[in-house]
């Protein structure tokens, strides 16, 4: 069988590999996607208000933003490791450290976004009678979503990455594959995974950017004209 | 929990820090991992920023990479080296994996900042006769330095963060402390090496804040 030849070679690319493991790499690819998801939505959740509150308090603002970014400053190694006491060797351990992360990249783009909305539109907007909730969820966040979703892209992308570090602790997704692999130096396996990680990366980048387009059509209306105008 | 004060007693123990597995020996090899592959991505990525942004080309290229960079884990350029006969080849597959992380930043950065500069500067200065390259070197270069060394800055603590991915191939460095305290369960070991690797960081980004302090153009000129 010329199929079973690639893996006794070691070939970097084996169809007999892909054949005979796609339950593995489905499950890693699900770990992977899985890990992310939860850690981007978390850190979605915990950015927004930490976003507002150093925009609604300026006292607040150095410190929140320092704080997140150094945060960043620590190694992923590290910072997975320094879980570990609180929360064992754990999926949870993983989200967390990949959750603290994406804070600096989500607040700096939510603050950024906000501080944007020109003020003219919230006088205006303020004029008609809303009240800051509804200015808020009505006016400012439509108008910085933008710069959100370009920080989102971000985090995203960087969080695919980034899980792969998480095998140190078994819930590396993809990771875990190419760490399994490292000491038989088995190539089909330790490719197949890094490629699938850059596919899931760009695939993930630009799922959110169809989201993006279909959440802001003004600004495809606006480049669209702007177009003809050249 | 006593793990702060344990690991304080690691920190403060002489016994951890020499030798040939000692913290000094892995700052030594940090360091020269993560200056290495700073100064090599410097060498690739400036010039062709730098280039790319006078022409006003390029512009698409610089964001993709930057994007494709992202996507790409150190870790799996790093084990995808170490499955190749370069895994004999002592700390180059490090070094390589991490030019590749730290040029996406470095380039990206240096373009954006070249392209900020005011058209209507460089139309002014156009207009007084300057030559291309006067041009570039006494108007856009000043006026982009601030964008070219932000990034430069946030390379240089990504490169000393990452670097420690290389003990999960084997490789020396601070990140070998880590895993070593790791696979005993040696909490305040694991801890004292992240507070290093964070404080080298840390320290890096003091320096390099120092030193774009000092050797500002746009500073000196004032």
């Amino acid at each position: 069988m010329a199929g079973r030849d690639c893996l006794v070679a070691n070939d970097w690319i084996c169809g007999e590999y892909l054949r005979s493991r796609s339950q593995e790499l489905v499950d890693a690819t699900a770990q992977h996607v899985q890990i992310t998801v939860a850690s981007v939505a978390i850190g979605l959740v915990v950015a927004f208000p930490l976003a507002l509150l150093a925009r609604g308090r300026p006292r607040f603002a150095g410190p929140v933003l320092g704080l997140t970014t150094v945060l960043y400053t620590i190694p992923s190694l590290a910072m997975f490791s320094l879980l570990l006491p609180f929360f064992g060797l754990s999926a949870a351990l993983v989200v967390t450290g990949l959750v603290l992360y994406s804070l600096t990249i989500l607040v700096r783009n939510i603050v950024a976004g906000l501080e944007a909305v020109p003020a003219e539109t919230r006088e205006a907007a303020r004029g008609m009678g809303y009240g800051p909730a509804r200015l808020l969820w009505e006016v400012e966040l439509p108008l910085a979503l933008p710069a959100v979703m370009a920080g989102l892209r971000i985090a995203t992308v960087s969080t695919v990455a980034l899980t792969t570090v998480g095998s140190i602790v078994g819930r590396g997704g993809l990771g875990n594959l190419i760490e399994d692999a490292l000491p038989s130096f088995f190539k089909a396996q330790v490719l197949t995974a890094s490629v699938l990680c850059v596919l899931l990366a760009v695939a993930a980048d630009l799922l959110l950017l169809g989201v993006q387009r279909l959440l802001t059509p003004w600004t495809r209306i606006r480049t669209a004209g702007s177009r003809e105008a050249h | 929990m006593d793990v702060p004060a344990r690991t304080w007693a690691w920190l403060t123990d002489g016994a951890n820090w020499s030798g040939e597995g000692g913290a000094w020996h892995r700052l030594g090899e940090h360091l020269y991992v993560s200056g290495l592959a700073l100064a090599l991505a410097c060498a690739v990525a400036l010039p062709l920023a730098l280039w790319l942004g006078h022409t006003g080309r390029g512009g698409a290229l610089a964001v993709n990479i930057s994007n494709v960079g992202r996507a790409v884990p150190v870790f799996a350029v790093l084990a995808l080296f170490m499955v190749t006969p370069l895994r004999g080849a002592g700390y180059l597959p490090t070094i390589i994996a991490l030019v590749l992380f730290a040029v996406p930043p470095l380039l990206t950065n240096a373009y954006v900042g070249m392209r900020e500069v005011d058209r209507s500067v460089v139309e002014a200065a156009r207009g007084m006769g300057m030559s291309g390259g006067q041009l570039f070197a006494r108007v856009e270069l000043p006026l982009a330095y601030p964008m070219v060394m932000t990034g430069l800055r946030s390379a240089a603590v990504q490169v000393v963060a990452t670097a420690t991915i290389a003990a999960m191939v084997g490789q020396g460095g601070l990140g070998r402390i880590i895993t070593a305290g790791f696979n005993t369960y040696d909490t305040p070991q694991v801890v004292a090496g992240a507070v290093l690797v964070a404080g080298l960081a840390l320290l890096v980004e003091a320096v390099l804040v120092a030193v774009d302090r000092m050797v500002s153009p746009l500073r000196r000129t004032v």
